[in-house]
């Protein structure tokens, strides 16, 4: 295998009393869409977390690209081409499309100390074209995004993460709440990463979903790594059998 | 056309517009005319600020997602700080800065200890209220201190501008709720303080230093509380102990008034703006009108609860608007 894009070691993390990871090691490969599967309280949401820099690992360590890094905010893991689409997804309601698309991340007229005046044009501009990019057909970028459907919210999510140029797009649980043909579209998308060059994880209990578009399943249960195997050397039984 | 109407219809600015305006006609034929004069805008205008920019703080921090009660009490406080060291005979400058100094700690640890401890601003800010009137009352040692006579009155309250129609605090008012206005709609740090009050989880998971923007806007909210304060103890030419008292609640009503959502993340510091203007302008109408000025407390209370209600109504309509966004 090539050098793995990101690469865990030993990682573990304690809630007060909870030992909710219990020394994971796994390595995503470039270009991989990996199905994260797991029944609740598995160690999946944990693992993601301290992924995407939401949550720091008590012990462990990540590489990325071979290059050992600290992950302490959700900042560094976007710093590092690591994106993250949320269940309960990361866009503010009461804000229009083009300013939820570059929250933390604005384009700048000018400024001092990282802060001053946005490029709204640009951000107008931009945000119009990564809507059309991934295929989302919105007519203003400045519509509130508590006006769209969920299925176009997370649409927008994953225009975001597409448009700040990820490495590694980590989706966690984004089929819940959407109807099934927005559903087939996330998964559609899911599908389409491999030729976009992005590494993919995909985290979801649903293991139609993830036999649907990954290439690769790991399953977890108790805070470990019960099962890591190709999609074509599994089956849906053998992985309900570990879980 | 549709799309322009509900464009207007969700802006949570309108429904107090047209109270505003409203009011204003109907304020002019009750009195006959006199509403409108030179004189009587002369005294809306001249107080106007020092309500206006504390609600512009409360504003800001409302949309932020916080709250703040201590304002009435900050208001009181820096003249007072001021006026102490004044007295001690330490030049205006000095002690103007030793007086925002001290509002910017109340603002800090207001938003701190709100975030640290993880408990409602409505609690810490409430605690505040408290601390911030004693101590104002202790520092000033029960008689509010003798303003010296020389003091940059031409910097604060002469009145200026055509026919001596406003005083200088009108034009520090206009500047600073232009300058919030652009700093909320224009500056990538706008944009935070509306994703942390709008959905605190999608602001984090972006990476936005949310503790920092909230403490931030704690900090604004108290340096304007006290610097409206210090405005009208130099128009009264004296720091009294008990300026301000009541007015957070008013301050929170010109912003509901004006469309800011309790909840966080809706509103305009122009909403603000105009919510404050309603409340001089039925402070000063009814007395015009000759209302039993005890009134006016109702009418401020009607109206926060109306202009709620008028713009749930006015969203609801715009989103039945069928138009494609």
């Amino acid at each position: 295998m090539a050098q793995p894009i990101i690469s865990v070691r030993n990682l573990h993390k304690w809630y007060s009393g909870v030992h909710a990871l219990r020394g994971v090691t796994l390595d995503f490969a470039p270009n991989e869409a990996v199905g994260l599967v797991g029944d609740n309280g598995a160690g999946k949401s944990t693992l993601i977390n301290i992924l995407s820099g939401a949550q720091t690992a008590s012990e462990g360590e990540i590489s990325v690209e071979g290059q050992p890094v600290n992950i302490a905010n959700p900042r560094d893991a976007m710093d590092l081409g690591i994106e993250t689409i949320y269940q309960y997804n990361s866009m503010v309601p009461t804000m229009s499309i083009a300013r939820n698309l570059f929250i933390g991340r604005e384009p700048m007229k000018f400024s001092l100390l990282g802060l001053g005046v946005m490029d709204r044009k640009k951000m107008a501009d931009e945000s119009v074209k990564a809507i059309a990019d991934v295929d989302l057909h919105l007519r203003s970028p400045d519509a509130l995004v508590g006006e769209l459907s969920g299925g176009q919210r997370q649409g927008v999510a994953i225009a975001r993460a597409m448009h700040f140029k990820s490495k590694v797009m980590i989706l966690d649980e984004p089929t819940n709440h959407l109807a099934v043909k927005e559903t087939g579209k996330v998964i559609g998308f899911v599908r389409s990463l491999k030729e976009l060059n992005i590494t993919g994880i995909f985290i979801s209990h649903n293991i139609h979903h993830v036999f649907d578009c990954c290439d690769r399943i790991v399953a977890m249960a108790r805070g470990e790594i019960v099962l890591d195997k190709r999609t074509d050397d599994t089956s849906m039984d053998e992985i309900l059998d570990v879980l | 056309m549709k799309r322009m109407l509900k464009i207007y219809l969700e802006k949570p600015e309108l429904a107090a517009l047209s109270l505003l305006a409203a009011l204003v006609i109907l304020f002019q034929i009750r009195s006959g005319g006199v509403f409108l004069s030179a004189d009587n805008l002369r005294g809306i205008l001249g107080i106007l600020p020092e309500i206006g920019l504390m609600v512009i703080g409360v504003t800001v921090l409302m949309i932020c997602g916080e709250f703040d009660l201590s304002v009435g009490s900050v208001f009181a406080l820096m003249p007072m700080t001021m006026a102490v060291l004044l007295v001690d005979g330490t030049p205006f400058f000095p002690a103007f800065l030793a007086g925002l100094a001290a509002c910017a700690a109340i603002g800090f640890i207001n938003g701190y200890i709100t975030i640290k401890y993880g408990i409602p601003s409505f609690i810490t800010t409430l605690g505040m209220l408290f601390i911030a009137r004693s101590l104002t009352i202790v520092i000033s040692g029960g008689f509010p201190p003798l303003l010296p006579a020389e003091l940059p009155n031409w910097l604060f309250t002469v009145f200026v501008g055509p026919g001596n129609l406003f005083r200088m605090s009108f034009l520090w008012f206009v500047v600073i709720a232009v300058l919030a206005s652009l700093l909320m709609s224009r500056t990538n740090f706008g944009n935070w303080v509306h994703a942390t009050g709008g959905f605190l989880p999608a602001a984090k998971a972006m990476g936005i230093p949310t503790a920092r923007v909230k403490i931030a806007c704690f900090m604004l909210c108290s340096m304007l509380a006290g610097f409206a304060g210090m405005i009208q103890v130099l128009r009264l030419g004296s720091p009294l102990p008990s300026i301000g008292e009541g007015w957070e609640l008013q301050a929170v009503a010109a912003a509901v008034i004006g469309g800011t959502a309790l909840s966080g993340g809706i509103g305009t510091v122009a909403g603000g703006v105009i919510g404050a203007i309603l409340i001089r302008v039925i402070d000063n109408g009814l007395i015009l009108s000759q209302v039993d000025a005890n009134w006016f407390k109702f009418a401020i209370g009607f109206l926060t609860i109306f202009a709620v209600v008028a713009n749930a109504w006015l969203g609801k309509r715009a989103k039945a608007i069928k138009v494609e966004t």
